[in-house]
Order: C-alpha cells, then sequence, then structure tokens
C-alpha cells in the first residue's frame, strides 16, 4: 500500500469525456467508495493520441508534457490516467524527455512560444488505474472491503497494447515478484479475484483489438476483435475485462460489427474493470454506467446477483 | 510461428516447358522449370535515408534482419504479405520498385508495438511504418490512405481546439473519406444506446456536439504547433527532394 496514491492528480482523456464515459463514471466512483481522491487537472488538453504521434512524435511529447507540467504545477507528484493511451503518452512523454536532446528542444521551445514553462523530467510519476488501485488499497485491503463478490464470474482479462508496449517507457514493470509483467499482465487479474471473480486462463490478454483503424480499417479491427472474442468465449469467459476505453469501445463496436458484416455472433459482455469493483463494492450497476454500455450485460450481472 | 515467412521466387518468374528436348533428352514439364535471371538498376541509393529523414524511420539503419518484427505482427497474421522485415530489407537496398509491390497495404499497420517490443535492435519497425507510409505518400506513389486522413482530422481538431471530441471527429472522417454516416452496425449500436441512456447524459453528449470541448487560453499554443507543424512538413519535403509547399490542400 502506498500512502501517497490516496490523493492524486486524475487526468481523464478525451476519450472518458465522450465514448468511454462509464469508465470515468465508474473510476471515480470506485476512488469515492475506496475513500481514495481524484483532483481532477485543470484545463488539460489532448495528449495527443496515436493520431498526432504519427504526424509527428515529438508534437505528441509536446502535449503530454504540457499536462504533466499543469499536475506538477497543481502540486502533485502523481498523475493518474484510466486510458491506455493516454497513460502510455504521458510515459512515453517522461521516458522521451529524459533521454532524448531533441524531445527536451522540441519541448522546450514550443513551450515558450505557448507562454509555458517547460516540464522537466522526473517531476511527475504516471500510473494508470490499476497501479492506483492496486497501490493504493492492495489485495487484502480490497477483499475486506468487498460486499457484494463477483460470486465466481468468469472473466477474461484483457488489458490490449498501449498498458505493456513498448517495454522501456515501463521502468517500472518486470521488475520481478510484486511488480506488473509486460508479457503476462496481472494488476487487473489481482484486483477482480480480490473481488471475487474467478480469472480463466486468457491467452490473448495483450493482442491487439485494431483500435488505432477502428474506423480507418474497420474490417481489419473486426477481424482482430473478433478472435479476442472467440478465444475469450473458447477460454469460458463469461466476461471480457477491460481498462482502456479504446479497447472497451472497439470490443463492443466490432462485436456488433461482427455479427451484422461476417454474421459471426459472440456473447461474452464487455465491461470495464472499474465496474466490477464497483458493482463487488456494493455500487448499482447503473450508478457504475452499465447502462451506458453498448455491451448489454444487464441479464448476466442480474443473474450474478450483481448492480 | 514458422520462419519460413516469404516466397522470393514468384510464380511468374518461373518458366516451365510442355515440350522440350535438350540435346536429345526430353525435358518436358516439370524437368525443365527455370527461374528467369533479375536484373536489378534502378537502385534508388537514397532511399534509407529518405526514410530515416522521416518521424519515426530515424533507426532503421540498425536492422539486422532477425525476423522477430514480422514473426510478432498482428497484421502479418492477417495478411501474410504485410511483412515489416522485408520492406527494412528493400528499403536498406534501396529496391524501391520491389517496395511499391505492396505500397497499398504498407498504411495497414495498428500500431501494437509488438515488434518494437520484441525487436533486439531499438529499429522501432513501428515507426519505420509509419514513416514508410509517409513517405509513400510524399512522393506521390499512393493517394492519401484512410488512415491518414484520419490522424490528420484527429491531428486538426487537437492543434485548433487542444481537446477531441468524437462525434464531430467522426463525422468529419467520414465526409473526408465519403463514406455514409449511416452504416447499418452503427445504427443497431445507437439505436441499442439511446433506448437504454438517461434523457440527461444523451443530452449531454448531443451538447458536447455543438459546444465542442476545448482547452482554454490555446490560442498561442495553437499558433506555435501549426507553425512547428509547417517547419516540419518543409523539412521532410526537403529531405525527399521535393518543393517545400504541397500542391494539395484538405482544408
Amino acid at each position: 500500500m502506498t500512502e501517497k496514491y490516496r490523493k492524486v492528480a486524475y487526468y481523464p482523456g478525451c476519450a472518458l469525456e465522450g465514448t468511454g464515459h462509464a469508465y470515468n463514471r465508474s473510476t471515480k466512483e470506485v476512488g469515492k467508495a475506496l475513500g481514495l481522491e481524484l483532483v481532477e487537472l485543470e484545463n488539460w488538453n489532448c495528449c495527443g493520441a496515436m493520431e498526432v504521434k504519427n504526424v509527428d512524435p515529438k508534437l505528441q511529447t509536446f502535449l503530454s508534457a504540457r499536462n504533466l507540467k499543469i499536475a506538477e504545477d497543481m502540486g502533485f507528484d502523481t498523475v493518474m490516467a484510466p486510458c491506455n493511451g493516454c497513460y502510455h503518452n504521458l510515459k512515453k512523454a517522461e521516458y522521451d524527455l529524459s533521454h532524448d536532446a531533441g524531445s527536451r528542444e522540441t519541448v522546450a521551445k514550443l513551450a515558450a512560444k505557448s507562454g509555458d514553462q517547460p516540464y522537466e523530467a522526473g517531476n511527475v510519476e504516471t500510473i494508470h488505474a490499476l497501479e492506483w488501485i492496486r497501490d493504493a488499497i492492495g489485495t487484502d485491503e480490497l477483499r475486506k472491503r468487498v460486499k457484494n463478490s463477483l460470486n465466481g464470474l468468469k472473466i477474461a482479462n484483457y488489458y490490449g497494447c498501449m498498458y505493456t508496449r513498448p517495454r522501456h517507457i515501463f521502468p517500472e514493470k518486470d521488475k520481478g515478484p510484486g511488480s506488473e509483467s509486460t508479457g503476462k499482465p496481472h494488476f487487473m487479474d489481482d484486483l477482480l479475484a480480490a473481488a471475487g471473480a474467478v480469472n480463466v486462463e486468457f491467452p490473448l490478454k495483450t493482442a491487439c483489438c485494431g483500435g488505432a483503424h477502428t474506423l480507418s480499417d474497420s474490417d481489419t479491427s473486426t477481424r482482430l476483435v473478433l478472435n479476442i472474442l472467440t478465444t475469450a468465449e473458447a477460454c469460458g469467459a463469461e466476461v471480457i475485462a477491460t481498462e482502456c476505453p479504446t479497447c472497451h469501445s472497439g470490443l463492443e463496436m466490432h462485436q456488433i460489427r461482427a455479427e451484422k458484416v461476417l454474421g459471426k455472433k459472440t456473447n461474452v459482455k464487455i465491461l470495464y474493470f472499474t465496474q466490477l469493483l464497483g458493482m463487488a463494492l456494493g455500487l448499482s450497476a447503473r450508478k457504475v454506467g452499465v447502462n451506458e454500455n453498448f455491451s448489454e450485460s444487464r441479464d448476466l450481472l442480474k443473474a450474478k446477483g450483481l448492480g | 510461428m514458422p520462419i519460413h515467412e516469404k516466397h522470393l521466387i514468384r510464380p511468374e518468374n518461373l518458366v516451365r516447358n510442355d515440350k522440350l528436348a535438350i540435346e536429345g533428352v526430353d525435358v518436358s514439364g516439370d524437368w525443365s522449370t527455370f527461374i528467369q535471371t533479375r536484373v536489378i538498376t534502378d537502385y534508388n541509393e537514397a532511399m534509407q535515408e529518405e526514410i530515416a529523414a522521416l518521424p519515426g524511420g530515424e533507426f532503421i539503419h540498425r536492422c539486422w534482419q532477425c525476423g522477430s518484427c514480422t514473426n510478432s505482427c498482428t497484421v502479418n497474421m492477417l495478411n501474410p504479405d504485410f511483412n515489416p522485415r522485408y520492406w527494412i530489407y528493400l528499403i536498406r537496398l534501396g529496391m524501391e520498385q520491389e517496395l511499391l509491390r505492396d505500397k497499398d497495404i504498407i498504411w495497414q499497420c495498428v500500431s501494437c508495438n509488438k515488434c518494437t517490443y520484441a525487436c533486439p535492435r531499438d529499429v522501432v519497425p513501428e515507426g519505420v511504418m509509419k514513416a514508410t507510409a509517409h513517405w509513400l505518400e510524399l512522393k506521390g506513389y499512393v493517394p492519401e490512405k484512410p488512415s491518414m486522413i484520419f490522424d490528420d482530422v484527429f491531428s486538426e481538431q487537437v492543434f485548433a481546439k487542444g481537446k477531441i471530441e468524437e462525434g464531430r471527429l467522426m463525422r468529419k472522417f467520414f465526409v473526408r473519406t465519403q463514406q455514409k454516416l449511416a452504416q447499418p452496425w452503427l445504427i443497431v449500436m445507437v439505436k441499442g444506446l439511446v433506448s437504454r441512456l438517461p434523457v440527461t447524459l444523451l443530452m449531454r453528449l448531443g451538447l458536447a456536439g455543438v459546444v465542442h470541448p476545448r482547452t482554454r487560453n490555446w490560442g498561442r499554443t495553437r499558433d506555435a504547433i501549426n507553425e512547428y507543424v509547417g517547419e516540419q512538413n518543409a523539412k521532410h519535403r526537403g529531405a525527399l527532394g521535393l518543393p517545400a509547399q504541397s500542391t494539395e490542400s484538405h482544408s
């Protein structure tokens, strides 16, 4: 348990204000239920996402660094980002600024022209919502706080690409027992197991959902998502737990598209891990935004006595 | 995963005679299969430097052709012709015409970073794929691909407002790529959601489409970014020997 994660800066990012609002809502509710405090960054901007990175990686570094600077100016040394894309980009900015003089130069130049002070590497630590809950509360404590056990709900934990790759921007991972693994991540598994779920052995934890091309190359994305969905079902999962708004909406959207376009129907439900944790902590399904999901899981949840 | 990942001899380079006798020996059919001699004279000797001058391509020179990128590739699993290792090989040798055979699929890299994770030489193959896709466009070998259009529409909105509003992003992308917004699967999704969502939330989402989310006091940052992007574009075009200003305009 890490005392310093009890109150952290919160960077929701654009997706959580749009298609990922259920993730935003459930993350805040879980934080509240666990007595953790989130303070949203004032006047934040887009982290640059993959799209600006494709146009110019140093520009993405500048956009992400601007948010880290806001956290620093608000007096925080930790910023929590629930979106894999934002999390990845803030981490990447941190790495680039401490390893690449060219990135430092570009960020300093753009900050000066914007009338801001540039962010300097090493001042703010970026963590994911998984690390936040796991390190601020811990699985033992979480187990004690569970009011409504997930009751053996069979879950495939899906982490996607950006939470673990490329490994060099996550220096704290792969550090042996207790640390997160980039090859076989387990933080979400640990939390959901503590909440009473049964995690199925799922080989596609870090497979790609094609989120980058979810609209621009929909057929590729649909095939990749269908592979994830059918594998999860073959592994016995009733639910795929997600921790990224792009993965989540990609899985939901292409589950429907696979049925409409390819005629392949899958029944596995898709829920944010924060929605599952929230219900385990006694919050209602509505409170954690289950009705805001495209994936219709309410019947399953009712049958399991959740929400 | 099989190590054998590419046929080096294409069917059109094979010659087979149904009836052939050489010095009185009948070598008809499979006995007379020959591989045609291939002579390459049109090397682009600057190709590696051109790719390396574009964002993401900086470390292409490090590649030692181990094939870890292709072996771990998400898209290669769906399409065996999608072969980063081979493209890096062609670029480093300057075999431009060979690379152009695959010009319409290179943009399909999904940036899963499995290659960059696996690469023992820190080539950042994912970046090389992006640089190569940009190179193909800048050189005029391919029209702007859907993923590039998406990157542009997305980036333009971030540069202008500081934030993204997804509904507007989607509408703009569909217009630019001349697709109908009323995709049947999209209608099913929206209908399902509307039937479940509370009215207040629907109103808030609708409002976001009208009153676009934006970062306050963004003006100076916007100008700084646009100036920087202009400089970079000129630099990239210069590295490829192209005039500084593109003649095309999308806005």
